[in-house]
């Protein structure tokens, strides 16, 4: 029982790391990912990596996983049919949506009307009514709700949803309705926007709390088969899944609250970033994770991912705190394209997925690639060491040829340019979540990973003023390091709308100690002793009048010495920080929350062989590539063989199986004892 | 004229750049100008502002012309009428319309301008108006429906240094606010934008340090160049020499008198066009005087014939000299000072059915049907229980129209960015319960694409007050196209305490509601798209089930038969369509609903209201 295992599964590849809790050991393992029933392939992983490891299933303790089983069914568009049951008069809350239009004047000309997510004939009214002050204004008429309900169970919705004007407020009608909706159709999964997200705003907690039921379904059959299957396999395992902000959750609460992990996947790359960063001495960091068709970044302070409390998947926007990931349609398999009518060089959202892919994979592919053009460039060598696949060079040439001729410049020119421009595009990410939030990027250290991340993130680093640039070992299996190597996490809020003046420090301290045991005795239900249990708050905090909410960390010992002023303070600052300014206006709370975290094991990453400081023995061989508009012979590194200490003077390759870093010239890369890369450019190093 | 001070001294020179720069430099600029809009949100603090997103932003070169924005430069206006200095660290305020050439149109806009310095040298120029939910003046939202010029409608800011390099114009701003019923609103909401426009002058700063002024700039003009280029090729492509015209209505001018025409004319001279708004009606008496800034008008021309070409396209000035634009001077379009402006609205929306059905006759792929041109107010003001002042303002949605695209959305809005206020919102901080927030089923015109639904929306008043009113066609239609029929036209009417109608006019002022007074605000939908029988009557029957359309609407305008579980009756459901077809006259291109005459036989039986009068001019 002395092994814990990380699982990631993603689109192509289930990744796993075993870790060895005595020594620290890990095995790492991928086995082909299976859409249909992603257990098959955990299963299938676990017994590989157990096998691979020399160990029995049951000396498995604790399994960690990341999973995109709810991501995806919103993406698919298969999630379950919701019935949604809201107050009489607001039957269209998701038809409305806000009235929002999104893109500029006369976008409306071209935006195609979406579908609501729980669909409008499986949508009833329910006749009650409280106020924005937890009165009931209008009791609950329960003979024509039980009338109604009819509706949902002929059009035979598979989960309800209940969201109730005011609810955050009061929830005692939507209480009332789950109790009348499960004695009429018994065993239906309901969800409650009182319990999902009591925050006030009615679209958003609605929307999220439809997301949550739409998820629903698919994500516990999945966990529930799945824990039954490692059970069965291993005995007494503890199962547990990543959250969308970087914590762990039991299989009953992400089963009945699956919107609290939509992000789950990302979050997974964060963690892991984190992890093998902070070995390497590193706290403050920025996340690049560049797959095939997308960028996700990050910001991490202090050791801390920043969170929030907006998710977007798909096109929806979701209420529930996450890593505060963001995600641009950038990726290896980005498409570029000339409109003729402008003659500017575009890159993606456009992507050619999979299939066809990059034209280099040579599966039918003929428009050019961000890929393409990184092999026409000579960054991605044509006969990749290890690598599965071969790249199909003249195809890549063809492709960017096209984009070169309707740009009427050279075919490097061209591919050059499809670089400048997906790398701006990441650079535009990585601002968002560092100098639009007020953070210099130059204090941050940018971790790579994702199949494409190591070729472009030295280019970045360079853009961002970012050193060093942190390339992990294994960057395509960091996902699977997060999950390993996180801990449970609860969290519970309430909103409580309140002008300091109108509140008291007392106040505050008791409703923030409620939330806290809320949030503890969900970590106790799976089996956390008191003592390893580490309890932070959260207030969210506007100057009264104004509509968005910044979240300041607090704690009630000081709160109590200084009073709600000192946590006042804290929000000036950080509103002069984000936005220049602060106002000498009343503060006001928004919402309170406690965020409980289980003691965590510590894992530290294993250690690489120290060497002579040169990495002759990892050389394969040179290679020409283009940079700046000039030639230069790259050496190629099989990156297997770098050892600790090894230094890597740009430009230069480093392959390993699932993924390709480039040091540009005037850049050099160290190794370090873990087998990070460390990136810097030249006018860093030490004489 | 105004007198730009630098402290650098040496021209910028212009080199050579290349077209990845320029697309990488355009990215920036769409960023920093989205930047602007997040700062604003999170900052301000009238719900007009902060939930709605009543604002409008631009990053400009320094000469003035806009580079990313979506309302066109005005700032080559206000340098031409302004006579100080400009220097580092100033920051412009106005709300006059007559000082800057209508780049703002009424007081409640107030306009930053800011200019962009770098290494002592102007590079470009920031600016932004949102709307203010109070400027003073005759009634609470300073927009008084019964307003014969600009003194009765608020505080008019001349342009001034809001701040003079770098320091705040305390003083002057205080006088500012003395006039105002929400200070700490309009202060806070100045704030915002202020902040909005240094954030864009940081990240300007950051481009030129990253690429050099002289690329930079010389991006810009690449920019400019690129958007004429462009334009150049669709006009000549796209727009005839022979004249095509348009007309359409404000209903009335809030004092009893309409409809006022709005008639434009487009043709091309060479590879010019040229929008004539000869046969636009006088200027009016009333506030309904919409000064258009002939430069705006470019930008939205400019908009709507690039929309679908290359939607990624950053919006700028570069196209300007392709297009002129003839106002006639004294008309609704261009009234002469001190002209009442503060209702302006209308006009500004219904200028964009004017251009969709300019644009459309000859083009197919542009002609949508008659939208939701307009953002209609409701002002509520008092006193609650405590004593303390209440004012809010409001702005409505309604039926995006049926497109060549598809359905038009239900309930939602033609301005860019624009949400609602979460009715939760509302009740939380105002006395009001809101007891009904859905569109009207049937409001949406039919046809082949669905015109949006409008929306009612029915207020509980908790606390007596008084409220404002502005909208507009309740008495012309959302017209249809190509076979699609109108939508249906918006109304207001007041369920007193003591459960009687009352009807109230489209445009009000001081209207004094009771405790439980329940006003219903009902906007109107948008205009169909193609012949409504021809709609899959499946797609009806849904949205009958859905509650987007009534059963008598499936049959009158679909001729759609259903049967009592709501599924089609295919037999009847053919017979009534022939019905139908026979029996209807032939489809034109637009469907109006009936001449001005027959509206007006109409109006009082149809609306509860009298006809408005039809305007004379002197």
């Amino acid at each position: 029982m002395r092994y814990r295992l990380g699982v990631d599964v993603g689109g192509t590849f289930t990744d796993l790391l075993l870790i060895d809790q005595q020594t620290n050991q890990t095995v790492r393992d991928k086995v082909p990912s299976t859409p249909h029933d992603p257990s098959i392939a955990v299963i299938n992983g676990l017994e590989r990596v157990c096998a691979k490891a020399n160990i029995s299933p049951k000396d498995i303790a604790h399994l960690m996983h990341g999973t995109t089983v709810a991501t995806n069914a919103v993406l698919e568009g298969k999630g379950a049919r919701v019935g949604l049951i809201v107050t009489a008069g607001f039957r269209q809350i998701l038809q409305v949506a806000r009235s929002y239009v999104p893109g500029g004047l006369a976008g409306w000309i071209v935006w195609p009307k979406p579908e609501p997510l729980a669909k409008l004939e499986d949508t009833i009214e329910a006749s009650e009514r409280v106020n924005a002050f937890g009165d009931v204004v209008q009791p609950l008429d329960e003979h024509r709700l039980i009338e109604d309900l009819k509706t949902l169970k002929t059009n035979e919705v598979e989960a309800i949803t209940i969201s109730l004007i005011n609810s955050f407020a009061n929830d005692v009608h939507e209480r009332r309705i789950a109790e009348i909706v499960a004695d009429v159709i018994p065993e239906i999964p309901i969800s409650l926007s009182s319990k999902i997200l009591p925050e006030i705003k009615e679209y958003e907690r609605t929307l999220t709390t439809v997301a949550n039921s739409y998820v629903r379904p698919s994500a516990s059959r999945y966990l529930q088969r799945l824990d039954h299957q490692l059970k069965a396999l291993t005995g007494e395992l503890q199962f547990h899944i990543l959250r969308s902000d970087g914590g762990l959750m039991g299989v009953d609460i992400a089963s009945s609250a699956p919107v609290s992990m939509l992000m789950s996947g990302p979050a997974g790359g964060v963690s892991g970033a984190l992890w093998i960063a902070s070995q390497a001495g590193y706290k403050d960091l920025l996340t690049l994770d560049m797959g095939g068709t997308s960028t996700d970044v990050a910001l991490v302070q202090g050791g801390k991912p920043s969170i929030g409390r907006e998710t977007t998947v798909g096109d929806l926007t979701i209420r529930s705190s996450s890593v505060d990931v963001r995600t641009v349609g950038a990726g290896g398999g980005s498409i570029a394209h000339v409109p003729e009518l402008t003659k500017a060089l575009r890159v993606g959202p456009q992507s050619a997925g999979a299939v066809p892919g990059p034209a280099a994979y040579g599966k039918g592919g003929t428009e050019a690639t961000v890929t393409d053009a990184n092999v026409v460039l000579g960054y991605l060598p044509t006969s990749l060491l290890g690598g599965e696949m071969k790249l199909d060079s003249k195809a890549a040439f063809e492709a960017v040829g096209k984009i070169a001729e309707a740009l009427s410049v050279d075919v490097y020119s061209a591919a050059e340019g499809i670089i400048d421009i997906v790398n701006e595009n990441m650079f535009g990410a990585l601002r968002l979540v560092s100098v639009q939030q007020g953070y210099d990027p130059r204090d941050y250290a940018l971790v790579a990973f994702g199949g494409a991340g190591p070729l472009h993130a030295n280019a970045l680093g360079a853009l961002m003023g970012s050193w060093p640039v942190i390339v992990p070992p294994s960057p395509g299996v960091l996902c699977a390091y997060g999950d390993a190597t996180t801990n449970l996490k609860a969290e519970s809020s309430k909103t409580f709308i309140r002008q300091f003046p109108d509140t008291s420090k007392e106040e505050v301290i008791l409703q923030l100690r409620d939330l806290a045991e809320t949030a503890r005795s969900e970590l106790q239900s799976e089996g956390v002793r008191d003592e390893e249990i580490v309890q932070s708050f959260e207030i969210d905090l506007r100057y009264h009048g104004q509509g968005f909410e910044v979240t300041v960390p607090v704690k009630i010992e000081e709160i109590d010495k200084n009073g709600l002023e000192v946590v006042g303070e804290v929000f000036d600052k950080e509103h002069e920080r984000m936005f220049t300014f602060a106002l000498d206006s009343v503060h006001e709370i928004v919402n309170l929350r406690a965020v409980v975290t289980a003691t965590q094991n510590t894992v530290e990453a294993p250690r690489l062989n120290p060497g002579d400081g040169d990495p002759v023995q990892a050389e394969r061989f040179e290679s020409e590539i283009r940079y700046g508009g000039k030639i230069y012979n790259a050496k190629v590194y099989d990156r297997s063989l770098l050892e600790s200490g090894d230094i890597i003077d740009g430009p230069a390759i480093l392959t390993e199986m699932d993924s390709t870093t480039l040091i540009i010239p005037e850049h050099f890369g160290t190794v370090d004892n873990f087998g990070n890369v460390l990136i810097r450019p030249n006018t860093q190093r030490e004489a | 004229m105004a007198q730009i001070i630098q402290s650098n001294t040496t021209p910028i020179d212009k080199v050579e750049v290349d077209t990845i720069t320029v697309d990488i430099v355009e990215n920036a600029l769409r960023n920093a100008r989205y930047e602007m809009d997040a700062v604003l949100f999170r900052t301000a603090m009238s719900p007009g502002i902060r939930e709605q997103h009543d604002e409008f932003p631009l990053i400009a070169n320094p000469e003035g012309k806009m580079v990313v924005g979506q309302f066109g430069s005005f700032i080559g206006g206000f340098l031409d009428n302004y006579s100080g200095t400009v220097e580092e660290g100033d920051v412009f305020l106005t709300s006059d319309p007559y000082s800057c050439d209508g780049a703002i149109s009424h007081a409640n806009d107030w306009l930053v301008l800011m200019p962009i310095y770098f290494d002592g040298r102007i590079v470009g120029w920031a600016a932004m108006f949102g709307h203010m939910t109070d400027v003073g003046g005759k009634v609470p939202g300073s927009l008084p429906t019964d307003a014969e010029s600009i003194h009765e409608e608020g505080v008019i800011v001349p342009p001034i240094k809001l701040y003079n390099k770098g320091v705040l114009n305390d003083e002057t701003l205080r006088l500012i606010l003395n006039q105002v019923r929400m200070p700490q609103w309009n202060r806070s909401d100045l704030n915002a934008i202020v902040a909005a426009c240094r954030t864009a002058g940081r990240r300007v700063a950051e481009l030129c340090s990253r690429f050099g002024a002289s690329t930079y700039l010389s991006v810009l003009d690449a920019l400019l160049e690129r958007n004429y280029r462009a334009m150049e090729q669709l006009i000549a492509t796209t727009i005839s020499e022979d004249p095509i015209s348009f007309t359409d209505y404000i209903d009335d001018d809030g004092m009893g008198y309409g409809p006022y025409k709005i008639s434009c004319t487009m043709w091309r001279e060479n590879n010019k066009v040229v929008l004539d708004f000869k046969g636009t009606d006088s200027q009016s008496l009333g506030p309904i005087n919409f000064y258009l800034n002939e430069n705006m008008f470019k930008m939205f021309f400019g908009i709507y014939m690039i929309m679908v070409f290359d939607p990624q396209i950053l919006w700028n000035d570069g196209f300007y000299p392709l297009v002129e634009v003839r106002i006639p001077e004294r008309s609704l379009l261009k009234p002469a000072y001190p002209a009442a402006l503060s209702c302006r609205t209308h006009a500004l929306g219904r200028i964009f059915d004017v251009l969709g059905g300019l644009l459309g006759q000859r083009q197919p792929e542009f002609l949508n049907a008659a939208g939701f041109s307009s953002s209609p107010h409701l002002m509520y003001s008092g006193r609650n229980s405590k004593g303390e002042w209440f004012q809010l303002y409001q702005i409505g949605f309604g039926g995006i129209p049926g497109r060549p695209f598809g359905d038009g959305p239900d309930g939602h809005s033609l301005w860019p960015s624009f949400t609602n206020v979460p009715n939760e919102f509302l009740e939380a901080y105002f006395p009001l319960l809101i007891e009904r927030y859905e569109t009207v089923p049937d409001s949406g015109g039919a046809g082949f694409f669905r015109g949006g639904n409008g929306i009612d929306i029915a207020y509980r008043f908790l606390e007596p007050g008084e409220i404002s009113i502005h909208d507009d066609r309740w008495f012309t239609y959302p017209w249809g196209v190509n076979g699609g029929l109108p939508g249906k036209r918006s109304t207001k009417y007041l369920i007193k305490k003591d459960g009687t109608k009352k009807t109230l006019p489209s445009k009000c002022d001081r209207v004094h509601v009771e405790k439980d007074d329940v006003l219903h605000y009902v906007t109107w939908g948008g205009g169909g798209w193609g012949d409504p029988l021809t709609r899959s009557p499946e797609l009806v029957a849904l949205e009958v089930k859905r509650g987007l359309v009534t059963k008598e609407g499936a049959y009158q305008n679909y001729g759609v038969v259903l049967t009592d579980d709501l599924s089609v009756d295919e037999a009847r459901t053919e017979a009534r369509r022939e019905e139908i077809r026979s029996s209807r006259s032939e489809i034109g291109v637009f469907n109006f609903g009936g001449t001005l005459e027959e509206l007006r036989a109409r109006c009082e039986a149809e609306t509860g209201l009298k006809p408005p009068l039809t305007p004379t001019f002197i």
